[in-house]
């Protein structure tokens, strides 16, 4: 079951594969990241190279699918057509602080009218699109 | 020896089509676009042929050499476009025309911004693609689209940490609609806003209502920048640039909402190095222009130039303190981006000029330094500051 009514656009893996390990993951129900496997910092999103040191050996390592709320936002008017029945949902931005304090967004499941409070712990439930064209996996967060 | 655009550079003339609501404007963007700049010439009191540089920002597709050779100008010296989507860009498009003009490389360049929502896509609509990828992949699928969306979490992150009301957004919005019901120019001209109204409109995202929205609109505006020593060919009150600067903090652009410093309308690397080059310190400011996306961002621009304390913005940000001609710090004087014209802010940049020449709708007595903040929250942001004869 998906949290927002279908037909808004699909993610897919960047064509040049910088992200694919990251999709790849997810739909094996794991949560992957950057780290650099020179100076083992953690990176999100996506770089070719290490913000911190600029080596260009970085790596996705699976990670505690676990954070806490860093900000959110209750969303009400529809910007697109897909969202035009869907009432207000909630995006979530997630911090993981096991990972130098990287954020995630998603959706925060549940009661959409939910009051949200700014560090409470959550974590990641994997949203399978498996019968999808192009099938995906979506990383949404769940209040702990 | 100090490198500085202090007082080197003068606005000669500023002007703008009729400001219409999305879908309004009976022209095409491209003759706007020229509609603007001749106006802006005429103000000027030059030829439009006597222009010899463009520069823009966002992505305006009007390109330089089409309006040049549209305008019949013999010799185009400076064509620029400042990166950098939204309105981030005003500012910094004013600051590289008159680099341009300061270093010798124009001698008449125009700043100009054209933007017809209805007839090209709409900024506050998301893709309608079947599949994304990229930095898009990571926010799109959510339901994080469209520009209210992307900026909702770092208000709401501000809000949290320093304990502000939604009184202090709706303080902003009621300024924008109380200077717009004395400008003619401005699309909200005739509607005005009160608390009851604003209490009652409708959540586009929270914490922003309907009404801490910007509008979408069609029109253009221009401005005709030249050298200082040019500033009295007109019978205006003669203005000048004391700064333009732009840029943003530490990894500013990462993705997916990672950039380590969030809460920040992303002016903090920028605003310093604004008053430094202008030579002027925030309560010199007589006047303000701050880029209204959403209220949130002009309530962290304010912030993060020096106006108020993140911990004093309840108390600082009323409806009184923010009106001409009274107000501590009249903002947005022509009624803005909410409640003017949303011309992805250059028009705030002009309400700037006009109050330094003293023939704004909403006129602040005796305003010898205006500050224009521009596109807060995206990257790279830009500032300006205009200044009268006395100030050089």
């Amino acid at each position: 079951m998906s949290y927002l009514h279908a037909g808004l656009p699909k993610p897919m893996p960047r064509p040049d594969g910088l992200d694919s390990a990251y999709w790849e993951a997810a739909a094996q129900d794991v949560l992957k990241v950057q780290r650099c496997n020179a100076c083992r910092g953690w990176q999100w999103g996506p770089e070719w190279i290490c913000h911190r040191c600029l080596s260009d050996d970085v790596g996705f390592e699976a990670v505690a699918p676990t954070g806490r709320i860093y900000s959110y936002e209750r969303v009400w008017h529809p910007v697109h057509p897909a969202l035009q029945e869907q009432g207000p949902y909630l995006v979530a931005l997630v911090e993981l602080p096991q990972c130098d304090g990287i954020r995630m967004v998603g959706n925060l499941l549940g009661n959409p009218r939910q009051a949200v409070r700014i560090g409470a712990a959550a974590h990641a439930v994997f949203e399978h699109h498996a019968d999808d064209d192009p099938a995906f996996t979506l990383v949404q967060w769940q209040l702990d | 020896m100090t490198r500085s655009l202090r007082g080197k550079v003068a606005v000669l003339g500023v002007g703008e089509t009729t400001y219409y609501k999305r879908g309004g404007a009976p022209e095409a963007e491209g003759k706007l676009a020229l509609q603007a700049i001749i106006a802006a010439c005429e103000d000027a009191g030059i030829s439009p042929k006597s222009v010899d540089g463009f520069a823009s920002f966002s992505n305006d597709q009007n390109d330089p050499s089409r309006l040049a050779a549209a305008l019949g100008i013999k010799d185009l010296r400076f064509a620029n476009m400042q990166w950098g989507g939204g309105g981030g860009g005003g500012s910094g498009a004013v600051g590289n025309a008159a680099a341009a003009i300061a270093t010798g490389m124009a001698e008449c360049v125009v700043v100009f911004r054209a933007l017809a929502q209805g007839q090209f896509g709409r900024f506050g609509q998301g893709p309608r693609r079947n599949a994304i990828f990229g930095d898009m992949a990571f926010t799109a699928p959510y339901g994080l689209m469209s520009p209210a969306q992307m900026f909702a979490m770092r208000v709401t992150r501000f809000m949290h940490d320093h304990g502000v009301d939604t009184a202090a957004l709706r303080a902003i919005s009621l300024a924008s609609y109380h200077h717009a019901q004395n400008n003619p120019r401005a699309v909200m001209h005739g509607r005005p806003l009160d608390e009851e109204k604003y209490d009652a409109s409708r959540w586009i995202v929270e914490p922003f209502r309907l009404y801490d929205c910007c509008q979408e609109n069609d029109g253009a505006a221009a401005m005709v920048l030249v050298p200082a020593e040019r500033a009295k060919e007109t019978n205006h009150r003669p203005t000048y640039l004391l700064s333009a600067v732009s840029g943003s903090h530490y990894r500013a652009g990462a993705s997916a909402h990672n950039t380590p410093d969030y809460a920040t309308s992303c002016f903090k690397t920028v605003a310093p190095r604004l008053y430094e080059m202008a030579g002027v310190k925030p309560a010199d400011v007589d006047v303000l222009q701050s880029y209204e996306n959403f209220t949130g961002g002009v309530l962290m621009s304010m912030v993060e130039h020096g106006f108020c304390e993140p911990d004093a913005c309840n108390e600082f940000f009323v409806k009184e303190n923010l009106i001409a001609p009274t107000g501590k710090l009249p903002t947005n004087t022509s009624g803005g981006n909410l409640a003017e014209c949303y011309m992805h802010g250059l028009g705030l940049n002009i309400e700037a000029v006009r109050q330094i020449r003293g023939d704004s709708t909403n006129q602040v007595p005796d305003a010898d330094v205006a500050l224009v903040g521009s596109g807060p929250m995206v990257t790279p942001v830009s500032s300006s500051i205009f200044g009268s004869e006395a100030t050089l």
